[in-house]
Parts: structure tokens; C-alpha cells; sequence
């Protein structure tokens, strides 16, 4: 079967609130003000979404996480490398995740 | 900030610099891909589905909820709370693309706006970061957007063709990507002391909500408090 009328009136939905969000976000920014306290709120967005999306998987009560957030911190100071300091917390929590079971 | 995109950049220089960049984001949406792929055949979705689930909607958190809600038969599917859950979980996509503005003239709102469906939270922060340093163009967000799309469509549908015969990525701490990338994107974005405040109100009130509230709402909630403090601190000290 290749899909029924539910499951495409499902996604057809699920695709057009996704990109109504996403659309809706850049149109009601323009009509910011573009000084004072819009724009301050605005600039401090990236950072503070940023810090959202980190700290709660790094504040899981597991060692692991915060040992792997500790080793891709100093790789990113020494190297300043994405993809290094990406590999290097993989393979920090996998081998902090590994001695701490163990 | 900057209005318009510098001219000395050529659209094709930008986009295969915006690609190239994301290159290690983009390994981190392989991954979560690749899972998504294998819960979308565990939980009944049919090939086309998964096609037009990650064509249509891309959006990986809002997709990895809604096989906690599909069923395989049609008449059962909850098509009403599948659509309120994506909705919910991309609520956080207004603070994202609102932060893109500085990108697109007053009178390219509406050429943005339709191309806002392609950003994603890894595409995105690299485009910030890019924004950060002075450069940062829609061709850049748009290479790195066409690269992600294309990649989390292909292994979506690979994961689906695989199956379980791909491991859990929490055994090899794969998981762990997601979290390693943003936390390099954040380091990136340091500018200075002022950052500390705004930073560790979002981590403390997405640590809170995260455990308080179901979903993602915390992405909301954290963004807005941080933000926020940091817009009260710079007004208190008459920075603009």
C-alpha cells in the first residue's frame, strides 16, 4: 500500500503549521523595531535558543554528559575545529558512558 | 548589523560555502536521520510516507513525536493532535527565523518568508555564526539548508530500508552529536562578558521547563528568558 487519505491529510497538515512557524517568525521580526529594545531582545535570540537546546541534555544527572561537554570544550579552544571538537565529544561520552557503567 | 548581503560574493561562491560549512552539522542530521528512519518502519509508515514526512515537513523533533502517535491503520490515525504536536514542537522556529531579519531588505520579507522552510536548527546556528563574523548570506543559508534537506531525506529513507539492522546510536554515543555540535555553535558565538547573563538564564529556565513541561516548549521558554535578560541588562546599561 502506498498511503491512505488520513496519513496524507496528516502530513500535508503537519507540513503546512511547520512552515506556517517558520515563515510567521521572519514576518513578524520585520515588523520589529530595528532600534532599542527590539533589537537588543532580538540580537540576544541566537545564544540564549543556543543555551536552550544544550543544557538540558547536558544537565541529565549523568557524569558522562558533563565530562563529554568538558573535553569538546577544551578540543574547541585548542583546535577552534567543528567537526574535531564534534568527534571528540562523541568519542568522550562513549568511553565516559562505558567506564562509568562498567 | 547588516541590511543587505555584501556584493562581493558572487550566489554560487555563497552556497557552496554555506554547504561546506555545514558539512559537520549535517553529520549530526545523518545520524538522527538514520534513526528516524528505523522508528518510521517500526511504527507502520509506508515508503511514500516517509518520503513525504521528511520532504514536506522537515523538521526532526516534530517528526521523531509523531511516530509516537502514528498508527498503521488508517482509521485509527490521529490526524488532529499529529498536526497540534507539530505545531507545539516548532513553535520554537519563530524566535529562529525571526533572528534571520538582518538577512533579507525590507522588501524581500516575502521572498524570506517562503524561503524560511528550509532552515533547520543546525543550518541555522552556522548561518548565525556566519552573521557573527560580519559575513552571512541567503545563498549561505541556503547551501547549507539544500545540504541538510537533501541528506535528511536520503537517510530517513536509508534508515527506513535498513531497518534495526542499524544499532541504537546511544551505543556509540552518536547521541551525543547533537549536543557536541550546539555547544561548539554557542562557544562560537561568545562576544564577551555581557553574553554570561542572558546565557545561563536560558540554560537554568530550559533545565527547569525541561523537566516541568513535556516537549520541547523548553527551546521557548529558555530562548525568551534569556533573551529577554539579556535586553533588560543592555538597556539598564544604556548599551545599543
Amino acid at each position: 500500500m502506498w498511503t491512505s487519505p488520513q496519513a496524507l491529510a496528516a502530513i500535508l497538515g503537519m507540513a503546512l503549521v511547520s512552515f506556517a512557524v517558520k515563515a510567521l517568525g521572519l514576518l513578524l521580526a520585520n515588523r520589529l523595531p530595528r532600534h532599542g529594545f527590539a533589537a537588543a531582545w532580538l540580537r540576544h535570540v541566537p545564544g540564549a535558543v543556543l543555551a536552550s537546546l544544550v543544557a538540558p541534555a547536558l544537565a541529565t544527572g549523568n557524569p558522562a554528559e558533563l565530562l563529554a561537554a568538558l573535553a569538546t570544550a577544551l578540543m574547541y579552544w585548542r583546535s577552534r575545529s567543528l567537526i574535531l571538537s564534534m568527534a571528540t565529544g562523541v568519542l568522550a561520552v562513549y568511553v565516559a558512558r562505558l567506564a562509568l557503567a562498567g | 548589523m547588516q541590511t543587505s548581503p555584501p556584493s562581493t560574493h558572487g550566489f554560487a561562491d555563497q552556497f557552496f560555502a554555506g554547504a561546506r560549512a555545514c558539512i559537520p552539522v549535517v553529520l549530526s542530521v545523518a545520524a538522527y536521520g538514520m534513526v528516524w528512519g528505523v522508528l518510521a518502519r517500526g511504527a507502520g509508515l509506508t515508503p511514500l510516507e516517509v518520503l513525504m514526512m521528511s520532504g514536506l515537513v522537515f523538521a526532526g523533533s516534530a517528526q521523531f513525536v509523531a511516530l509516537d502517535l502514528w498508527t498503521a491503520r488508517p482509521a485509527t490515525l490521529p490526524i488532529g493532535p499529529l498536526i497540534l504536536a507539530a505545531l507545539i514542537i516548532n513553535l520554537r522556529y519563530l524566535l529562529i527565523t525571526a533572528t534571520l531579519r538582518p538577512l533579507f531588505r525590507p522588501d524581500q520579507t516575502w521572498k524570506g518568508a517562503l524561503m524560511m522552510g528550509i532552515v533547520s536548527d543546525e543550518t541555522w546556528a552556522m548561518t548565525m555564526l556566519e552573521m557573527q563574523r560580519g559575513r552571512g548570506t541567503i545563498a549561505f543559508l541556503l547551501g547549507g539548508g539544500v545540504l541538510a534537506y537533501v541528506c535528511w531525506l536520503l537517510t530517513t529513507l536509508l534508515g527506513y530500508m535498513a531497518g534495526s539492522a542499524i544499532a541504537d546510536p546511544a551505543t556509540y554515543g552518536l547521541d551525543f552529536a547533537f549536543t557536541a555540535t550546539f555547544l561548539v555553535l554557542l562557544f562560537g558565538m561568545w562576544k564577551g562578558k555581557a553574553d554570561l547573563l542572558p546565557w545561563a538564564v536560558a540554560a537554568l529556565s530550559a533545565i527547569v521547563a525541561a523537566h516541568v513541561v513535556p516537549g520541547t516548549w523548553y527551546v521557548l521558554i529558555g530562548g525568551i528568558a534569556g533573551s529577554l535578560a539579556g535586553a533588560i541588562a543592555d538597556t539598564v546599561r544604556h548599551v545599543d
